[in-house]
């Protein structure tokens, strides 16, 4: 098959728009986007400056608030990877119909505000629940929701889940055998991806653990932030920088080996252009 | 680029017929059974959905029709809630709210579409880096966020100074970091990212044929638009506005962080009620304000489903 494949692959094929047809606007576009973007990562590390940055291990509460987040970061990928793909899977084969539905309530966290959410499941929830930090988790799992079930959903449509099942299927595989041995290896990229946005999210997050009184990273950085700014700004520059990259490194390998095998393009949240289709 | 055979997942495509399907215990079961069993399957994800996102929503709404002290039900959260500072924080949120939606759904659009459009041999790399840096973004907010935008336009700041070098006073034109329009600008940064991210399916989903169908018809690029892009892109656009407002809406952090509070918004209202500052008697106004939100947030959902239904019909 790759060997079909090698000419067009390279070819960004038939976009509906070409290069050089509107070179002068995107390169405004993007130039504003740059600038817009790049340049308060500039001045705040400018201000806040690289030197002290070594400092921040050592202070108190770093390294207790930092393990609480990376916990509740592993529980939340655990609960989100047992409960959603799995369920992605199944409506992609079996209950197409249920797709949008899937996808309009997978994007109510993102308008649903956390402080609106934490308010009820405070009330709620029952008190064991509400006292343990693994309520956080919990909730967390819905808040990644949005993004996880995109990469999950871009990773599906990107591979021919139908003809992988019923192949695996007549060579006389059982559901989890398919999902474990032949889907969730083709899916490796869309896995990644939302573990490491999951991640993110609950290394970022401070809404909700702030008002269940957790100390998480996000809540130490502002309480630290209180003595010293600098240092802590530059803590969570590094770090989104650090999440930016790996990602980019997991897109950039993935779409490599994609191509060595015939296919298109990786990207994050969407499949593959596909030039076939309606033609 | 996916013209082998393997690789081919158009939507509807039809199992060959000799394809052969898993033999399920059940093949022998009455249909209703079976349609049951076949749904059975998304249950626990619904049922979680139900637990950690919708019950508590619903207590939200109960409680606020709630007498704290004596437990019966009452007008008066809700009427406290829509008058005086917290009618205003409502009145700011929307206002926030559209400002940071239309302006970055806009101009995400046009990100969008230049990397989407953008061919040539940098194209893959421009979509992974603007891609990848979306998914960072768009989760990016709260101390870290809000000191980026201090660092470069607070009133004293290294982009305030180059621009007031050249003499533009933003702060004299009615600009500041700490008001509505310095929020907007900083909610920018979660919002353009969020756009870029959610539009990009619909732009996929413009097929090249139509493109070309238009040209060979002699339509200008114009007319591509006016008649055939824009309106099969409109109701997508206006979908993904719908949860722009939304995200602006239930920003709490950054606005925090920013203001340190003393923004008048209904989140960070909620906040402060939370945080336990409350004049006895009224612990539930923060549940109707709250009640508040999710009114606005409901009626947002049922215009996101109606616009997404009418893209359905043409895209995917």
């Amino acid at each position: 098959m790759a060997a079909i494949a090698t000419k067009p692959v390279t070819a960004p094929a038939a976009r509906p728009r070409r290069r050089g047809s509107f070179p002068v606007w995107r390169w405004v576009i993007m130039l504003i986007a740059a600038v817009y973007f790049l340049l308060p990562l500039y001045a705040a590390l400018r201000f806040a400056g690289l030197h002290a940055f070594g400092s921040v291990f050592t202070q108190a509460g770093f390294g207790s608030s930092l393990w609480l987040s990376v916990k509740l970061a592993a529980v939340t990928w655990a609960i989100t990877m047992l409960l959603m793909v799995p369920t992605t899977v199944y409506v992609h084969l079996r209950l197409p119909g249920l797709r949008r539905l899937l996808e309009t309530i997978t994007i109510l966290p993102i308008v649903i505000p956390p402080v609106v959410l934490i308010v009820g499941v405070l009330q709620v929830m029952p008190l064991a629940l509400r006292s343990s930090v693994w309520l956080l988790a919990i909730e967390y799992v819905v808040l990644t929701m949005p993004f996880a079930y995109r990469a999950l959903d871009a990773g599906l449509r990107s591979i021919d889940v139908k003809t992988l099942t019923e192949a695996s299927g007549s060579l006389g595989a059982g559901w989890f055998t398919t999902l474990w041995r032949v889907l969730l290896p083709n899916m490796r990229t869309a896995l990644l991806s939302s573990t490491i946005l999951i991640v993110a999210l609950v290394l970022g997050e401070f809404t909700m653990a702030s008002l269940d009184l957790q100390q998480t990273f996000p809540v130490w950085i502002v309480l630290f932030d209180q003595e010293n700014a600098q240092i802590s700004v530059s803590a969570s520059i590094f770090a989104l920088v650090v999440t930016w990259l790996f990602l980019m490194l997991i897109t950039v390998v993935a779409t490599r080996q994609s191509r060595r095998s015939g296919g298109g393009e990786v990207t994050l949240f969407s499949a593959a252009p596909r030039e076939t289709i309606g033609n | 680029m996916t013209d082998t055979t393997d690789t081919v997942t158009a939507p509807g495509s039809l199992v060959g017929p000799g394809a052969r399907r898993f033999r399920s215990p059940l093949r022998n079961a009455p249909k209703s059974v079976r349609t049951g069993v076949r749904y059975a399957a998304v249950v626990p994800f619904l049922a979680y959905i139900a637990i950690f996102l919708l019950v508590p929503l619903v207590w939200i709404v109960k409680d606020s029709f709630l007498n704290p002290t004596t437990n019966t039900f009452t007008w008066s959260n809700i009427d406290i809630a829509v008058h005086g500072s917290y009618l205003h924080g409502f009145e700011q949120s929307l206002l926030l709210s559209l400002i940071a939606s239309v302006i970055p759904g806009i101009f995400g659009l046009l990100v969008s579409y230049a990397i989407f459009t953008a061919g040539g041999r940098g194209a893959a790399w421009l979509r992974q880096v603007v891609l990848t840096a979306s998914g960072v973004f768009a989760n990016f907010g709260g101390v870290p966020l809000a000191f980026l935008f201090i660092a470069s336009f607070g009133s004293s700041a290294l982009v305030t100074g180059w621009l007031s070098a050249i003499g533009l006073n933003i702060y004299n034109l009615g600009f500041s970091l700490y008001t509505l329009s310095g929020v907007a600008l900083v909610y920018m940064y979660f919002q353009i990212p969020l756009m870029v991210l959610m539009i990009l399916p619909a732009l996929e989903g413009l097929r090249p044929a139509w493109r070309e169908a238009a040209q060979n018809l002699g339509a200008s690029a114009w007319s591509y638009w006016r008649h055939v892009g824009g309106p099969v892109l409109l109701p997508s656009f206006l979908s993904c506005l719908m949860l722009l407002f939304g995200s602006a809406l239930a920003a709490y952090a950054t606005a925090e962080a920013l203001t340190t509070g003393t923004i008048p918004l209904t989140s960070i209202q909620i906040g402060t009620f939370l945080n336990g500052n409350v004049i006895a008697g009224q612990q539930n106004v923060g549940d109707a304000l709250a009640l508040g939100m999710v009114v606005i947030i409901a009626v947002l959902m049922i215009a996101y489903v109606l616009f997404q239904r009418r893209s359905a019909k043409w895209l995917r």
